[in-house]
C-alpha cells in the first residue's frame, strides 16, 4: 500500500516537473524535438530508479542532468557516427557543454511549451499528443492508452508533431503578446479537447486508464497561476470543475448516461462546484466576457440549483443569447433551443431548431435529431420523437450515447 | 488461441432491434455487458467493438482523380457487420461456447435471440492446403 | 475517430486467391506489408488482422440446452470477412482516402485489383458532454 502511495507520488512529482525541465534543457540545447525525446527518456529513468534509491534532494536538477547527458550522448554519437564517415576527430572531443543546474529557470517555459505545443499548425489530435506528453509529462504509453491506440502509433504521432514544429520554425521564446491573445483560445480548445476526451469507460481494459479530465483540470490550473489575470483561462478552469463536479451522477451502474434532469443532486461534488463558483465569480468581475466563462456560468446555474425543478432557466437563455453573439456555432444554437423551450414551450425550441436544418456544418447530426426528438415529446408528438430517437441513435458514434437514444425510443413506443 | 467472434445483421434486423421494449432492450445489454465483464475476469477478454449503424457505411472501389470512388448503395439483404469479439481461450471449444453465449442473449420477451455468432480464427502463415 | 476498412469476398473469390501465381501472391503481400507500414509512420495505425479460411468458419448458435450448436454451413453468396485494418484519423475523408490506397492492392498480373473496402465508423465509449 505504500509503495503504490509513494509511486503515485512520484509520477505526480514528475507530472509536475516536466515542462519546467524541458524548458530549461530546451532552452540550453535549442532542439526542441531532441530535447523532448531526450526528457521523456529521464523521466522514465527517474519512474524506474526514485522508487528504489528514494526522490533526489534536488529531483528537478537530476532530471535536468539525466536529461542534458542523454542530448550530450546522442549529439555525441551523431558526431561520432559523422565522424567515421568524413574523418573529423577533432569535433568530438571538444563538444561537452556543462549543464549548469539552476541555469534558465524561466517560470514562463510552461506557458511557451503550450504554445508550441498547441501550434495552429497541429492538427487537434497532435497537438493533444504533444501537450499531455511535453506539458502534462505523460509517458507515450499512458497517452496511448488513455486513446486506445498502440504506443508505437502514439510515439510516432508525437514524433511527427515535433516535426511540424521544427519545420515551421517555431521559436523557444512566448510569442509577443498581440499573437498571444489571438493563440490563447486555439491552447484553450486543446485543453476543453484533453477534458471532454476524459468522459469515456473503457470496457475490459486491463491497464488503469489515466483520468484524462483530471489531467486537464491540472494542467488548466497550472495555467491559470501562471496567467492569474485572463479571465478566459479562469473561465475554462471553472467550466472543467462545474462539469467534473457532476461525474459520480452521469453515469448508472451499467454505465448507462443519465442526463442531467435526472440526476441524483446529492452525488455532485460540493466542493468543486464552490472553486468553480469562486473562480468564475472572479473572472466574471474583470469585466469581460468570453465563450468559456459564459459555458461556466450556464453550468453554474444548474450546479446551484438544489432540485432540477429549482433551476433558472430563464437566466439560462439569457446566457445562451449573450453567447451565440460572443461565440456563435451550432451546438450552441441547439443548447439555447432547449433551454428556450424550458422558457417559452417546446414549440420556441423547434423554431430556434430550424435555422439548422440547413446548417451544412450540423444537417443529419445525431444530436441535432436527439434535440428534435426531446422537443418534439414534449410537445406530445410521440411518434416523432420515436422517429427522431431512431434516427439519432444510428448516427452517434458513442455507444452510450446509442444505448441512451434507443431506450429513449423504446420508452416512447411502450407508452 | 485468438478466435474472432462476429456479430451480424441486415438493416432491416437492425431496425428491428430498435423496436424492442426498452425492457427488452435493456436485458439485452446488460447480458452483453456481463458477459464482457465474465471475459476481462476470467483473462479471456482481448477486445470487442460495436460499429456505427449500417446507414454509415461506405464502400470504396479504388480511386479515380486522387478521389475515392464510393459505391453506391448496399443490397437489402446484405449482412452488415455490427461488432465482434476477440478472444484468447484454450481452444476451439471454449470459442464456441462464449458464441453460444452471445447468441443467448434475450431479445423480445426475454426469450434467447439465437442469433448467429460467426467464429474465426485469424490467418495462419501459411494458406491451408487445398 | 477510429473507422474500420474491412476486405471481404464470397468462397468462390477465397479460392480464385489460391489461384493466383506465386509472383502475384508475392506482390500483394508486399503491398499489404508497405501499407500497414505506411499506417504507422503516420501515426494512424491501431491494428489490422487478417482472418482464416472460409472453410475453417463455424456458424454458432445458442442450444436449447446450454450447449451450443455448431455448424459450418453458409450459403455460396455469403460475403466472408477476409481482414480489416483499424484507423484513428481526424475526419471521415481522411478515411475513404485509406480505403482507397487499400483497394489499389495488386490483383492478378499486377493490376490494381480495385477490391471494394467497407469503410465503418468504430464505436466509442465516449459520452459527449453537449456542450
Amino acid at each position: 500500500m505504500a509503495e503504490s502511495h509513494h509511486g503515485a507520488e512520484i509520477e505526480h512529482l514528475l507530472r509536475e516537473l516536466a515542462p519546467q525541465v524541458l524548458g530549461a534543457v530546451a532552452r540550453r540545447f535549442r532542439d526542441f524535438s531532441s530535447a523532448e525525446d531526450a526528457v521523456q527518456e529521464a523521466m522514465i529513468a527517474a519512474f524506474k530508479q526514485w522508487p528504489q534509491e528514494g526522490v533526489p534532494a534536488n529531483p528537478r536538477g537530476w532530471l535536468i542532468q539525466v536529461a542534458g547527458r542523454r542530448l550530450t550522448d546522442h549529439v555525441r554519437s551523431e558526431i561520432a557516427r559523422r565522424e567515421r564517415e568524413t574523418a573529423i576527430a577533432a569535433e568530438a572531443e571538444s563538444f561537452s557543454p556543462e549543464l549548469e543546474i539552476e541555469a534558465d529557470m524561466d517560470p514562463d517555459d510552461t506557458l511557451i511549451l503550450l504554445f508550441m505545443c498547441c501550434h495552429p499548425a497541429l492538427s487537434a489530435s497532435s497537438a493533444i499528443a504533444l501537450t499531455l506528453r511535453a506539458v502534462g509529462g505523460l509517458t507515450t504509453a499512458e497517452i496511448a492508452n488513455a486513446f486506445l491506440v498502440p504506443e508505437a502509433t502514439m510515439a510516432q504521432r508525437i514524433s511527427r508533431a515535433k516535426q511540424t514544429i521544427k519545420v515551421s520554425g517555431v521559436p523557444f521564446h512566448l510569442p509577443a503578446a498581440h499573437e498571444r491573445t489571438e493563440r490563447l483560445p486555439t491552447v484553450l480548445h486543446v485543453l476543453y479537447l484533453i477534458f471532454s476526451e476524459g468522459y469515456a469507460s473503457s470496457i475490459g481494459s486491463h491497464l488503469q486508464r489515466l483520468d484524462l479530465a483530471r489531467e486537464a483540470i491540472r494542467l488548466t490550473r497550472n495555467i491559470q497561476v501562471l496567467l492569474p489575470e485572463n479571465a478566459e483561462v479562469a473561465g475554462l478552469l471553472a467550466l472543467m470543475l462545474l462539469t467534473d463536479a457532476r461525474r459520480a451522477a452521469r453515469t448508472g451502474p451499467d454505465e448507462e448516461l443519465i442526463p442531467l434532469d435526472r440526476q441524483d443532486r446529492t452525488l455532485w461534488d460540493r466542493a468543486e462546484i464552490a472553486e468553480g463558483i469562486e473562480l468564475l465569480t472572479r473572472a466574471l468581475s474583470k469585466g469581460s466576457v468570453g465563450l468559456y466563462q459564459l459555458q461556466a456560468a450556464i453550468a453554474a446555474v444548474h450546479d446551484e440549483s438544489e432540485r432540477v425543478e429549482d433551476t433558472d432557466w430563464a437566466q439560462i437563455v439569457a446566457l445562451y443569447e449573450l453567447l451565440r453573439r460572443v461565440s456563435p456555432s451550432p451546438m450552441v444554437t441547439l443548447n439555447h433551443a432547449i433551454a428556450a423551450a424550458m422558457v417559452h414551450g417546446p414549440a420556441k425550441g423547434l423554431e430556434l431548431l430550424r435555422a439548422l436544418d440547413s446548417d451544412p456544418r450540423i444537417v443529419g447530426h445525431y444530436r441535432l435529431e436527439a434535440v428534435r426528438a426531446h422537443l418534439l415529446e414534449k410537445m406530445g408528438d410521440r411518434e416523432g420523437a420515436i422517429k427522431h430517437y431512431r434516427n439519432a441513435a444510428t448516427r452517434t458514434t458513442s455507444i452510450p450515447e446509442r444505448n441512451y437514444l434507443i431506450t429513449q425510443a423504446a420508452r416512447l413506443a411502450g407508452d | 488461441m485468438k478466435y474472432i467472434l462476429l456479430m451480424s445483421g441486415t438493416s432491416a434486423g437492425v431496425e428491428g432491434y430498435h423496436a424492442w421494449s426498452k425492457q427488452d432492450i435493456e436485458a439485452h445489454m446488460a447480458v452483453l455487458q456481463r458477459i464482457n465483464k465474465d471475459l476481462s475476469a476470467s483473462g479471456e477478454f482481448v477486445a470487442t467493438q460495436g460499429l456505427a449503424d449500417p446507414r454509415e457505411a461506405k464502400l470504396i472501389r479504388g480511386e479515380k482523380n486522387g478521389m475515392p470512388v464510393t459505391d453506391g448503395v448496399f443490397p437489402e439483404s446484405k449482412e452488415f457487420l455490427l461488432g465482434y469479439w476477440i478472444v484468447d481461450v484454450a481452444n476451439a471449444q471454449r470459442a464456441y461456447a462464449i458464441a453460444g453465449q452471445i447468441s443467448a442473449a434475450p431479445g423480445p420477451g426475454g426469450k434467447p435471440t439465437n442469433m448467429p455468432i460467426e467464429v474465426r480464427q485469424f490467418a495462419a502463415h501459411e494458406k491451408p492446403a487445398k | 475517430m477510429k473507422y474500420i476498412l474491412m476486405m471481404a469476398g464470397k468462397r468462390s473469390e477465397f479460392e480464385q486467391y489460391a489461384t493466383w501465381s506465386k509472383e502475384d501472391l508475392q506482390a500483394n503481400v508486399t503491398f499489404m506489408r508497405a501499407f500497414s507500414k505506411e499506417l504507422k509512420d503516420s501515426g494512424v495505425f491501431v491494428s489490422t488482422e487478417g482472418l482464416g479460411w472460409p472453410s475453417e468458419a463455424k456458424l454458432v448458435r445458442a442450444g436449447t440446452d446450454g450447449e451450443p450448436i455448431t455448424d459450418g454451413v453458409f450459403p455460396e453468396s455469403k460475403e466472408f470477412l477476409a481482414g480489416y485494418w483499424i484507423v484513428d484519423v481526424e475526419s471521415p475523408g481522411e478515411a475513404y482516402r485509406i480505403a482507397a490506397r487499400a483497394s489499389q492492392a495488386p490483383g492478378p498480373g499486377g493490376k490494381p485489383s480495385n477490391m471494394p473496402i467497407e469503410v465503418r465508423p468504430v464505436l466509442s465509449s465516449h459520452a459527449d458532454l453537449g456542450i
